[in-house]
């Protein structure tokens, strides 16, 4: 079976003043093609370093990254990215940050605007294809960046606590909406967060990383069946999967020192 | 009072009509207790004329055709001056904020000649170059150019990391990257540098030709006090300020219009 992601003993460490501080420390996670795996973790753990040296941005101190076989040494279209922070081209309106994701594919201008088009009805912002991120809402703007991390069809999807700057509301919307696209496009997810119920709503497998240097300290798959939805979080095997998942986080939170 | 409570609320707007009649309001107050203060002799007119006098002094420059001549030779040389420090300034700048090679290649020595005194400098440029254009492009040049590559330098750098690995993930080159991503980022702040530089370059010009110049709205001022002339004095000073704003607002509007899509910062 071929494996969409496999990380292999990763480990990452950044020269700083203080001398070295290692981050990750021979981190290995396989994830199944079309498999939504989210990975969670305190803050300063080293996920979105996980994320970036994944997507290429970032090289690993040791350890390999393969990509359906390829060893991962820099960006490539086969990984959509979503970062943490809403990171829209200002000047361009919603349609041409999309159509901008595009550049590099050898459509004919006529089928990526259309591609453009369906995508921007997916996440649902048809009406808005002229306005400027500056006239978006922080939901908006995320959904821009989905579309854009989407509309050329990569097989992986790398998303950076991408709802985390959002309202309990919107990010609820935002959930079901990333479950149906990716339902719709069978992507490979592999989702960073810090809210546990947002982990499990969306996965088929949660990993929870030890604070610094990360380490995977439990790994849950999540058999709830799909589709699943806003009424999902009360269901018992949603409450004692997220019972699990607190206890693990609330374990290592103790266990760190200067943290509590 | 309860009228006009609205005006006075905490960070709130006003109407735009109230935002321009008040600041043309106290200029115009300004304008009377100028010249109640002169028409009533408090002052004498060697030290400052009335309005009344600058006002004919404008006009006698407009019709003698003298201030079409100080106004094209000064604005000439702010043109070059100004025009050639950009020149260099955007490439290097642009270079320097993206690429850490070339920070560590030009700072050091910008850094040095920024703290040069550039008032300092006119007496070797006269030495260099005569008092003619040539030696105020120069001292132009020098104040603007070494200011305006490190505020450049700035600009592109605020442009967020995240932007840059975008175009990365979206699978550009390094150029494609500065070139789609960085340069569009950065225009706002660089326009602004540019708002910003020109200002500096009027001050300078001024101060170089007062020093030594053949002609030019600095020249007039300094002819002018040899002859205790105070209204041309006045009169070339608020000319040079009208100028001044003139392009500053010529760079907002522009500015504006360029980068509309930056209204709701
Ligand atoms: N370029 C760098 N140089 C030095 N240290 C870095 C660098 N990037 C990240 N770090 C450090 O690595 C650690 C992990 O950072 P990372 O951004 O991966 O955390 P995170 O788990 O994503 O946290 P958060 O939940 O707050 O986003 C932090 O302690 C951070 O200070
Ligand atoms: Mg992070």
């Amino acid at each position: 079976m071929s494996k969409p992601i496999a990380i292999d003993s990763v480990s990452k460490s950044f020269a700083t003043k203080e001398g070295s501080l290692l981050v990750l420390d021979k981190f290995s996670l396989n994830v199944a093609p079309g498999e939504f795996v989210s990975v969670i973790g305190s803050s300063g753990c080293g996920k979105s370093t996980l994320l970036k040296i994944v997507g290429g941005l970032l090289p690993a101190t040791s350890g390999t990254i393969t990509v359906n076989d390829n060893i991962i040494d820099r960006p490539g279209l086969d990984r959509g990215f979503v970062f943490q922070s809403y990171s829209l081209f200002e000047w361009l309106t919603v349609k041409k940050n999309i159509l901008f994701a595009l550049k590099k594919s050898r459509l004919s201008g006529k089928e990526k605007e259309s591609l453009t088009l369906q995508f921007i009805e997916e996440v649902g912002l048809k009406g808005f294809e002229n306005a400027y991120p500056q006239e978006l809402s922080g939901g908006m703007k995320q959904r821009v960046a989905i579309a854009r991390a989407l509309v050329y069809k990569p097989e992986i999807l790398l998303m950076d606590e991408p709802f985390g700057a959002l309202d309990a509301q919107t990010r609820g919307m935002m959930q079901e909406l990333l479950l149906r696209v990716w339902e719709k496009h069978k992507t490979t997810v592999l989702f960073i967060t810090h809210d546990v119920e947002e982990a499990i709503l969306l996965s088929d497998r949660v990993i929870v990383m030890s604070s610094r240097p990360g380490r995977i300290k439990l790994e849950r798959s999540v058999t709830i069946s799909r589709p699943r939805n806003y009424e999902t979080t009360t269901s018992n095997d949603f409450v004692a999967i997220k019972r699990e998942l607190l206890e693990s986080i609330r374990q290592e939170t103790m266990q760190t020192p200067g943290l509590l | 009072m309860k009228k006009f409570r609205h005006l006075f609320e905490l960070r709130e707007n006003i109407s735009k009509r109230a935002y321009i009649w008040l600041g043309a309001g106290f200029i115009f107050l300004l304008l009377v207790l100028w010249q109640t203060v002169t028409g009533l002799g408090l002052i004498r007119p060697l030290f400052l004329p009335p309005p009344s006098a600058i006002f004919t002094e404008a006009v006698r420059q407009i019709q003698e055709g003298i201030l079409y001549v100080d106004a094209s030779s000064s604005i000439y040389r702010i043109v070059m001056g100004w025009g050639f420090a950009t020149l260099f300034a955007v490439p290097i700048g642009f270079l320097m904020g993206n690429f850490k090679f070339f920070e560590g290649l030009f700072e050091p020595f910008i850094d040095i000649v920024r703290y040069m005194p550039v008032v300092a400098l006119i007496p070797l440029t006269i030495l260099w170059a005569g008092i003619g254009d040539f030696q105020k492009f120069l001292i132009l040049f020098i104040g603007t150019f070494f200011q305006q590559v490190l505020m450049i330098m700035d600009n592109v750098k605020q442009v967020p990391k995240n932007l840059i690995r975008v175009g990365q993930t979206l699978g550009l080159s390094r150029f494609e990257i500065l070139r789609s991503v960085v340069l569009p980022a950065s225009m706002p702040g660089i326009w602004d540098t540019f708002r910003i530089t020109m200002g500096w370059t009027w001050t300078y010009l001024v101060v170089a030709e007062l020093v030594a110049a053949d002609n030019g709205l600095g020249r007039r001022i300094m002819d002018a006090q040899r002859y205790l002339a105070t209204e041309t004095i006045i009169f070339g000073i608020l000319f040079i300020g009208l100028l001044g704003l003139i392009t500053d607002y010529f760079f907002k509007i522009t500015g504006n219009f360029l980068f509309s899509w930056t209204k709701g910062r």
